[in-house]
């Protein structure tokens, strides 16, 4: 950090300022969306934008009750199934990668073996191949195994985001342990398996939680798995998050709403990563 | 039991413990084999029939100008957006770096945008960058006359403008690790010596970032060259922004041409494959020399 002498009044302010100017470049597309989902509709294409409106619920009650709002039906009464399969494979996925990514982790920071980082690598190389590439063949794969438009498919996909992630980073968290803990327990006649549970685990839980937490926000994020091998029944809220565009008319305010409801999770989620962000970004690569 | 000799259950110890991720890891394998292997036939979805057809779905695609375009707009994507995002995000990375009252919401807030889906981002800025929308309103008020941000023209730049929302707080948060992971030793020496600013950014902060700055590009590279959400939510893969994951989708899931999708996503895999092991080595030889240690 820079000496506070260098920090007159003058350069603070001047500094803080266009940080608050970034800020608003990146809050305000955010706080108009959020805006837009308490508008009526006519507030919404009033051809003056209006920043003083008085608010309605109208959006969220369509897409969440399918009621309806003046003449205009709701786009879609499907958004909370959207929403819950969001959920439902998000989580699975998650914890499917943390079954059997931390064992993985774990090998992967304490044994030589050989093909090791050959292993290794295959786990990265998920994280920079081009999706489309593996979702043809699942495509195909899934139509006879009669997997499309399930949640065990897509849950199994997801793995594609989440595992790589899980592996590499707490791989460096195992890393990070002092060898010598787990040393003292194999010698006092621990298995692998005692040191792994009593001393290893409860040393990364933190690093775990908040890898946990990350892999949860990216996969939420996803739209391509499920836009693809998904259907009506199955796809997640991103997916859904399009479906009020129609040929006749794009449903603003209910698209606003189904925006500001599909992020919230990951948004809120958020706040509790900060410290371990860097690490999840740069797949371990930066301490952070 | 010898000294030195283990049991078997230690030599293959490691192997079982992470058999359940190789499993699902050979479960994701597979297809990527298969990806190759329809890559190398004329697979076409609506018919039973497959015949192996070697390269000829690679040659065609060489001599295919859609495919050239597809594969120079995905690139100048990728390029404007690197060319944006990683000097904009040292700046704020650059501003970040105080120990100023309130920095660490800055800090929060700046990340905001990268925690969204890029679809619903997609969808944010395409409803503000409507026609009638509030950023032409805006421009309206400076008088200018209105753009059509999400036509052929624009589109593209469009597109390359949200990525910059998204991904900017990305770089920015990676070189901030950076700057505060920096030595203070050199930079008390460059201020006893009296050393311009400029000086002291070009010749002692940018070559002990490199390693973060390589990080970033190679993260944001290869995201950009697989682009697909951002093109899809916007413009559907109009001609303007036709990357090459958006047209291999159109190319497998509209004309059904399995064969030939998989040959573009075969050659765009390539280009990252080479690229990032091109970056990542580059990597591994700026962290060597910045903290004398491998990786």
């Amino acid at each position: 950090m820079k000496r506070s002498r260098y920090l007159t009044p003058k350069r603070q302010t001047l500094i803080w300022l266009t940080l608050a100017g970034y800020a608003i470049f990146a809050l305000f597309p955010l706080i108009w969306v959020v805006m837009m989902s308490f508008k009526s509709h006519i507030d919404i294409i009033s051809p003056v934008p209006k920043f003083i409106f008085t608010p309605s619920f109208e959006n969220y009650k369509a897409i969440l009750f399918g009621g309806q709002s003046m003449q205009y039906e709701a786009g879609q009464t499907d958004f909370l199934l959207y929403f819950k399969n969001s959920c439902i494979i998000t989580i699975s996925a998650v914890v499917l990668s943390l079954l059997a990514g931390v064992p993985a982790a774990y090998a992967l920071a304490r044994y030589r073996f050989r093909f090791k980082d050959d292993i290794a690598f295959t786990f990265l190389s998920f994280r920079f191949a081009p999706e489309i590439a593996v979702i043809i063949p699942i495509y195909i794969l899934y139509q006879k195994l009669h997997l499309y438009n399930t949640y065990v498919g897509l849950i199994f996909v997801y793995q594609l985001i989440t595992l790589p992630l899980i592996v590499w980073i707490i791989r460096g968290y195992f890393e990070d342990i002092s060898v010598e803990i787990e040393q003292a327990a194999k010698l006092d006649g621990y298995s692998w398996w005692g040191v792994f549970t009593k001393i290893a685990l409860p040393l990364v839980k933190p690093g775990l939680a908040s890898t946990a937490v990350l892999a949860f926000i990216f996969a939420w994020n996803n739209f391509i798995f499920g836009l693809i091998l998904g259907s009506s029944d199955t796809y997640p809220s991103t997916v859904g998050a399009l479906g009020f565009i129609s040929y006749e008319s794009v449903l603003w305010g209910q698209m606003a709403a189904a925006t500001v409801i599909t992020i919230m999770p990951p948004l809120i989620l958020a706040i509790f990563i900060q410290k371990y962000l860097v690490r999840g970004l740069t797949m371990g690569a930066i301490r952070g | 039991m010898k000294p030195g000799e283990r049991r078997w259950q230690d030599r293959y110890l490691p192997y079982l413990i992470i058999l359940p991720a190789l499993v699902l890891t050979i479960g994701i394998l597979y297809p990527f084999i298969l990806a190759i292997v329809y890559s190398l036939t004329d697979y076409r979805l609506v018919s039973p029939t497959r015949h192996f057809i070697g390269l000829t779905n690679y040659l065609d695609s060489f001599q295919d100008i859609n495919f050239w375009y597809s594969l120079a707009v995905t690139l100048l994507y990728a390029g404007l957006t690197i060319i944006i995002e990683v000097p904009l995000g040292l700046g704020v990375a650059m501003l970040l770096n105080h120990e100023i009252r309130g920095i660490r919401s800055f800090r929060f807030i700046l990340i905001i945008p990268l925690m969204m889906p890029p679809v619903i981002a997609a969808l944010m800025w395409k409803m503000i960058m409507a026609e009638n929308g509030i950023l032409n309103y805006f421009i309206g008020l400076i008088g200018a006359a209105p753009v059509p941000w999400l036509a052929n023209t624009y589109s593209l730049l469009s597109i390359v403008l949200i990525d910059v929302w998204l991904y900017t707080p990305f770089c920015a948060i990676i070189l901030l690790a950076g700057l505060q992971s920096l030595p203070k030793e050199p930079y008390e020496s460059a201020m006893v010596d009296r050393a311009s600013g400029f000086f002291i950014f070009r010749h002692l902060t940018m070559p002990m970032l490199k390693p973060f700055l390589i990080l970033a590009i190679l993260f944001r590279t290869i995201d950009s060259l697989k682009m697909f959400d951002l093109v899809y939510a916007t413009t559907k893969g109009s001609h303007s922004t036709m990357l090459m994951q958006v047209s291999a989708y159109y190319e497998a899931f509209r004309w059904y041409n399995m064969g030939k999708s998989l040959s573009h996503m075969i050659i765009i895999w390539v280009v990252i494959f080479i690229i990032s092991r091109m970056l990542i080595s580059w990597w591994n030889r700026a962290m060597q020399r910045a903290t004398g240690t491998e990786r």
